[in-house]
């Protein structure tokens, strides 16, 4: 039972302070897992990269780390934590938005939060890349996974599967 | 996309629950590998004109602006605008709904295969390549920052504290937002 509350408060946290969208939480998430939930970084990143395979929103594999740890009750709690509390928050500022309209604090505040979260999302890149990239295959595989989904408009759910696949293919035979 | 009756008269009343519903589970059964606000804006604004352009852009904005994801909180917004609570309810479940579903089904697998030496191997290349994902996604978000002094500055300084000084990410908020709303602050020119 305890552990079910401090997941969903936990999730919750991250939830509201995930400005700029679920990257800017994850190295907090990652720590936060590792030192409170046992789930090490190997496997968290295990987790978020089958996250990315999934239709809809990108944070779902939040699901996954909920059933690890709790099974289906689990999974359920963590959704509704991570997505209830920022849902609510954009729900009622965006009646506050409409009722107050265009104020030059808008503006300000908007440019203000834009560059934060994209540092946000570095350090979320940096935590992904640090746990995932362990040698040169796996750094050769992201970097040019970075370069098919940048230069071409190939859906990264082809480039991160035929990773996985040739990435497999080729520590089978070079190892 | 297909032109339907729908389209063709104008929408003099709210659509139906059902429909907005099924609408949002439809961009949550098919975005694959993400883009799902082109896809929102493909549904809100050209197939069922639910929300004009400019509409559309406002609630972009808020979404980027609060915490969440900004599909999500674009679901949530969209969804009032056209039927208050109930709409956001049923537009953010729709969104979930089919991306949860499907990550719970690969969950219990790698609950139980992680341990498979071949399920190993490929989790490290998916992972490699989920990284440069990552990144690129990352770099063409950061597009227009990138070049401004002022917005790398503070991208810089965000991560610094985040990566390298290891500082909590609501501490790293607290120190970051201010000076941030500072520099932009208004009057001062964009």
């Amino acid at each position: 039972m305890s552990l079910l509350i401090h997941l969903s408060l936990s999730f919750a946290l991250l939830s509201i302070l995930a400005v700029g969208g679920g990257t800017a939480v994850l190295p907090e998430m990652q720590s936060l897992l590792s030192h409170q939930f046992g789930i090490d970084h190997t496997q968290f990143i295990h987790i978020y990269s089958i996250g990315q395979l999934a239709p809809g929103p990108n944070m779902l594999m939040v699901l996954v780390i909920g059933y690890q740890l709790a099974g289906l009750l689990g999974a359920s709690i963590v959704l509704l934590s991570f997505f209830l509390p920022s849902s609510v928050l954009c729900f009622y500022m965006g009646r506050l938005w409409n009722r107050f309209g265009e104020s030059p604090w808008r503006r300000a505040i908007q440019n203000a939060l834009e560059p934060i979260s994209i540092g946000l999302m570095a350090s979320g890149v940096y935590a992904v890349g640090k746990a995932s990239i362990v040698g040169g295959i796996t750094a050769a595989l992201a970097l040019v996974s970075f370069y098919l989904i940048l230069r071409t408009k190939i859906n990264p759910v082809w480039v991160i599967l035929g990773s996985g696949g040739f990435g497999a293919l080729l520590m089978t035979y070079l190892k | 996309m297909s032109l339907d009756a729908d389209q063709l008269v104008p929408h003099t009343q709210a659509p139906k629950l059902g429909d907005i519903f099924i609408q949002f589970l439809i961009i949550g059964a098919i975005s694959f590998g993400g883009g799902i606000i082109a896809y929102e804006r493909i549904l809100l604004v050209d197939k069922r004109k639910w929300l004009s352009s400019d509409e559309f852009m406002a609630y972009l904005a808020i979404s980027q602006t609060m915490p969440g994801l900004n599909s999500v909180n674009m679901a949530v917004l969209a969804g009032d605008s056209l039927r208050g609570a109930l709409g956001a309810i049923v537009a953010t479940i729709g969104l979930i709904l089919p991306g949860s579903l499907f990550v719970l089904g690969v969950g219990v697998l790698y609950s139980t295969a992680s341990d498979h030496p071949l399920a190993n191997l490929i989790l490290i290349g998916i992972a490699a390549a989920a990284s440069g994902l990552l990144a690129a996604v990352t770099y063409r978000i950061g597009e227009d920052n990138w070049r401004q002094i002022k917005s790398l500055l503070i991208i810089v300084a965000t991560f610094l504290l985040m990566s390298v000084v290891k500082l909590s990410l609501p501490l790293v908020l607290l120190i970051m937002a201010p000076i941030a709303i500072y520099i932009y602050r208004p009057g001062k020119g964009a």
